[in-house]
């Protein structure tokens, strides 16, 4: 017992935590893009391909959702260069791992919000004389990213919180940044406080951004 | 390749009966904890409503990884010490609590007013009302997503390594430290883990497919 709380430390470290929170962001944004890049082409090629396509694509989506991250993260880093020689730093690795990680989750995102598409829009489409790819861009695209967009920031909203784990591999994102805090003035207990209440405020500023965002692009259920 | 994993086996075997532990705990305890508190968030008055829901969204909003760390590091200094072990059972169950709470809440909140207000025509006690009524129907909401909730719970685990805690996450990376094999034992580990949890997966699918005959 008897523990004094000092602070002034951290403020003194407050570069390694504030660095730290934007690399997370950073690497959250990175891999959402990239996910959803994986995601939606293997949606679409789930909903299109054969059966042989969709066999593969399923396999990708359960390998990587029924594994938990922080294996991956070792895999990619630690594992694979042992198999194939290529050359990368922590944070490109863990780029990498997250957005196969997003990219697992995205497709059945977009899977689902593709089938959610009423046939008549589609139908409609092709009366009035679009091609495939016009069909594609001007109907199924915009109609299913309002319909996926609440599922897309949870996502982001989660992917964001997953950048802790980084701090394995030792990218300088903001929980390394709390943890070096504690190796080099072991104030532990003010250094996770303040890193905790980072991802807390961090986290539900970006929640009522993205439901405003979600708003303002909802489909008018109500005419 | 195959030699590498062969010899790894046992030690991993008793990594995973650690991390079986460790999930169960987690899911028996905020199972339970999280169901009083379930219903707490639906019926119970608004201070302490407000309580629950700030819980919730508090925890929810912390990476686990964070949470573990914090409830072994940062509890000591308000008189709470506990054992690595301990610390990552309470911080993983903290977790899975808030999450069992929304669920909770989800099933119940879909099961239609007028089955309360006909509980309440013929005379059922609030206790009678839920265990007679709400419930049962809520329970065909609630366990498919609590099954799959389950594998993040062995996901989760994984971290508890990084506190010392021998799962299987650490035996994988005590037997790479001794043979330097990392791909070989990561794929296996991998493997282990996938069979866990796709099988839970499954089960939570197969029950969804028996329910969805309930449209709310």
């Amino acid at each position: 017992m008897g523990y004094d709380l000092h602070f002034n430390v951290i403020w003194r470290n407050w570069d390694k935590l504030w660095g730290g929170l934007l690399l997370s962001l950073e690497l959250a944004v990175l891999s959402i893009g990239i996910g959803i890049v994986i995601g939606l082409t293997l949606a679409v090629a789930h909903v299109s391909g054969n059966r042989w396509v969709r066999g593969a694509i399923a396999t990708y989506v359960e390998a990587i959702r029924n594994v938990p991250l922080i294996l991956l993260v070792y895999l990619v880093f630690y594992g694979l260069p042992q198999a194939v020689d290529i050359r990368y730093g922590a944070t490109t690795s863990f780029v990498a791992t997250l957005s196969i990680y997003a990219g697992a989750y995205l497709v059945e995102v977009f899977r689902s919000g593709l089938e959610a598409i009423p046939q008549g829009q589609l139908d409609a489409g092709r009366a009035i004389g679009l091609t495939p790819w016009q069909r594609f861009a001007h109907v199924r695209l915009p109609a299913m990213t309002r319909i996926t967009l609440p599922a897309l920031s949870n996502t982001f909203i989660s992917l964001f919180k997953d950048t802790s784990v980084a701090s394995v591999i030792a990218v300088p994102e903001l929980t390394w940044g709390a943890q070096w805090i504690n190796l080099n003035t072991f104030r532990i207990v003010e250094a996770y406080l303040i890193a905790t209440a980072m991802y807390l405020v961090t986290g539900y500023v970006l929640l009522f951004l993205l439901r405003r965002l979600e708003r303002r692009f909802r489909i008018a259920r109500h005419a | 390749m195959l030699d590498a994993m062969l010899y790894a086996l046992p030690f991993l075997m008793e990594g995973l009966w650690v991390t079986i532990e460790v999930s169960f705990l987690t899911v028996s305890i905020s199972l339970a904890v999280g169901v009083v508190l379930g219903v707490a968030l639906i019926y119970g008055p608004l201070p302490l409503r407000l309580l629950v829901r700030l819980f919730s969204d508090t925890i929810r909003g912390i990476p686990i990884l964070v949470l573990i760390f914090f409830v072994y590091y940062g509890f000591p200094a308000i008189g709470i010490d506990l054992a690595s072990f301990w610390a990552a059972v309470t911080a993983l169950t903290l977790f899975k609590t808030a999450q069992v709470i929304e669920y909770v809440r989800g099933a119940v909140q879909s099961i239609p007013q007028g089955q309360t207000e006909a509980a309440m025509a013929i005379g059922l006690t609030f206790r009678e009302r839920l265990t007679n009524v709400i419930f049962p129907q809520a329970m065909r909401r609630f366990l498919p997503p609590w099954i799959n909730g389950v594998t993040d719970a062995v996901k989760g685990s994984a971290l508890v390594s990084l506190l010392g805690v021998t799962d299987m996450m650490y035996s994988i990376n005590q037997v790479i430290g001794r043979t330097y094999e990392a791909l070989p034992l990561y794929i296996l580990g991998a493997a282990i883990y996938f069979i866990i949890n796709y099988s839970l997966s499954a089960l939570s699918r197969r029950l969804e497919r028996r329910f969805s005959f309930v449209q709310a």
